[in-house]
């Protein structure tokens, strides 16, 4: 495209079905231990 | 639904709801910008036209078309019933926070457990009480394999034989019950020693290094029990060393920014200069009453800073001696699934933190707060209506956060912060919820940036090949 470029990114919506299967880590346990960031953490089955 | 932003120089477009990122051209911005304010196809071609050529314009509109139909802008949100049902499920825990130690070496002033005693009990946890702790995490954790266990304080080191042998416990537990245990250490470091590292490097999966950045804002807020002594002169070489012989992964150094240190972006690249690759600095969880606590006055100094650190940040990646901010890091294309970034932090749920007693806690920021306490190990959870009320907390019970694009990276944001700034689990920390949008715009600058860097080097390849 000429004007959009977009970044890798794995979309959402894919995420529905075969998520939630919970073995990620909690995310207070890695390095905040405080502000709940989650959009860091790796997801266990792409690892 | 849509965010627009700047950042650095780089315009780019967050669609929310499916978590793609788009970088923009200066067109494209302007016409992206103004469908996000609700502004009509014909109302935005008037308003341009004079400015940008009729064809360049038309060229964009067909881009974001062909981009809603590949589900990457303007993604309609569809998650709720799956997400509101995943979190009905029954519960099982996976992650623990032993507190080893109601007991410290320092006296940090922002520490949440007063200075390491939690509300004036000292305590060390016995080797059985450890047990009962892992027996009950393995008995409570269904069929996830993965767990947990921070090894926390006050700090844990006070009480080091019992760290190791109840890491010797788990690993043995682990074989019989097929789970794996992740264990973490989190020490202010005075103790650290060969002993502990060369362990460390063995057993645990991460260790946190807490100290705060600038040798004169560390040992303000992290002093020693009564001492003159610097608590960072003591540990800083120690850390060094520790990160180093963890071939600087697999550890953080984690600081916390107050009020007294509102120019925090400096304490990170204090970091980074120390040597440190992976690095965690955040706002202090305080009561506003406080004097160090964050205010709202503070937030454009705040967000300046962060906007600062990402620049730099972006300087030193190009240069081949960048850093991992821990708040800055977003994985895009590896990151949680839909129902992990809604469902929140896990706190009271597949979270708990277990005091040197055995007293069940919901996560360690409400240690200490009977009205919260869950049960103990032995017993089990005796207050299931508190349980239920956490994992009843996530994006969708607070209407603020459906309105915030920043939603799927923070999953409604602390508990604890929002409980000292609202009374409620269910309430909102405003002034967290500032911060954390800009970190977040602030991280998918870097993701750009990094591409377009990618992308350059790759063309200079090519040109050369």
């Amino acid at each position: 495209m000429k004007h959009i470029q977009t970044l890798e990114t794995e979309k959402l919506q894919n995420t529905v079905k075969k998520g939630g299967c919970g073995e990620c880590q909690t995310s207070c346990q890695s390095a905040c231990k405080t502000s709940c960031t989650v959009g860091n953490q790796s997801c266990e089955q792409k690892k | 639904m849509i965010h627009t932003f700047e950042n650095n120089g780089y315009r780019l477009c967050l669609d929310e709801n499916s978590g793609s990122v788009h970088l923009l051209d200066d067109i494209s911005f302007e016409v992206l910008r103004r469908l996000e304010a609700g502004e009509s196809v014909s109302a935005i071609q008037e308003e341009l036209a004079g400015r940008w050529p009729e064809k360049e314009l038309e060229e964009v509109l067909a881009e974001c078309d062909e981009l809603q139909k590949a589900g990457t802008l303007f993604t309609e949100e569809t998650y709720r019933p799956a997400v509101e049902a995943f979190a009905a499920r029954p519960s099982v825990v996976k992650a623990m926070c032993l507190h080893i130690a109601h007991d410290c070496n320092l006296a940090c002033r922002y520490c949440f457990a007063e200075e390491g005693e939690y509300h004036g009990r000292r305590a060390l946890m016995s080797v059985e009480t450890g047990r009962a702790a892992l027996d009950f995490l393995i008995r409570n954790s269904g069929n996830r394999r993965n767990l947990e266990v921070d090894f926390f304080g006050g700090e844990p080191t006070m009480n080091w034989e019992v760290v190791k042998e109840l890491t010797a416990y788990g690993r043995e537990q682990e074989k019989s019950h097929d789970k794996h245990f992740r264990f973490t250490l989190t020490t202010n470091g005075v103790l650290l020693n060969d002993e502990i590292m060369e362990f460390c490097n063995r057993e645990m999966d991460n260790v946190v290094l807490s100290f705060d950045g600038r040798r004169e804002v560390n040992d303000r807020m992290r002093p020693f029990r009564g001492g003159k002594e610097s608590s960072y002169d003591r540990i800083i070489p120690k850390f060094q060393k520790f990160a180093e012989s963890r071939n600087q992964e697999k550890y953080y150094v984690r600081g916390t920014f107050t009020r007294y240190n509102l120019d925090f972006a400096a304490d990170v690249l204090h970091m980074a200069d120390l040597g440190f690759r992976q690095i965690s600095v955040e706002p202090v969880v305080a009561p506003p009453a406080e004097d160090y606590a964050i205010r709202e006055e503070d937030l454009p100094y705040i967000c300046e800073q962060y906007d600062i650190l990402a620049k730099e940040m972006e300087k030193r990646n190009r240069e081949g001696h960048g850093f991992n901010f821990f708040h800055f890091m977003i994985d895009l294309s590896g990151g949680p699934c839909v129902y992990k970034r809604l469902s929140g932090c896990g706190a009271g749920g597949e979270y708990l933190a277990v005091t040197p007693w055995g007293d069940l806690y919901p996560c360690h920021q409400f240690v200490g707060m009977e009205e919260f306490c869950l049960g103990n190990v032995k017993e089990g959870i005796q207050k299931e209506e508190i349980c239920r009320s956490f994992r009843g907390v996530n994006v969708y019970s607070r209407p603020e956060c459906e309105k915030c694009f920043a939603r799927f990276f923070c999953s409604g944001g602390c508990m604890a912060n929002a409980y000292h700034a609202s009374g409620s689990i269910d309430g909102v920390y405003k002034i967290g919820c500032v911060m954390q949008r800009k970190r977040v715009e602030c991280a998918l600058m870097l993701h750009a940036a990094k591409k377009l860097s990618t992308d350059e080097n790759r063309a200079e390849q090519d040109g050369r090949d």
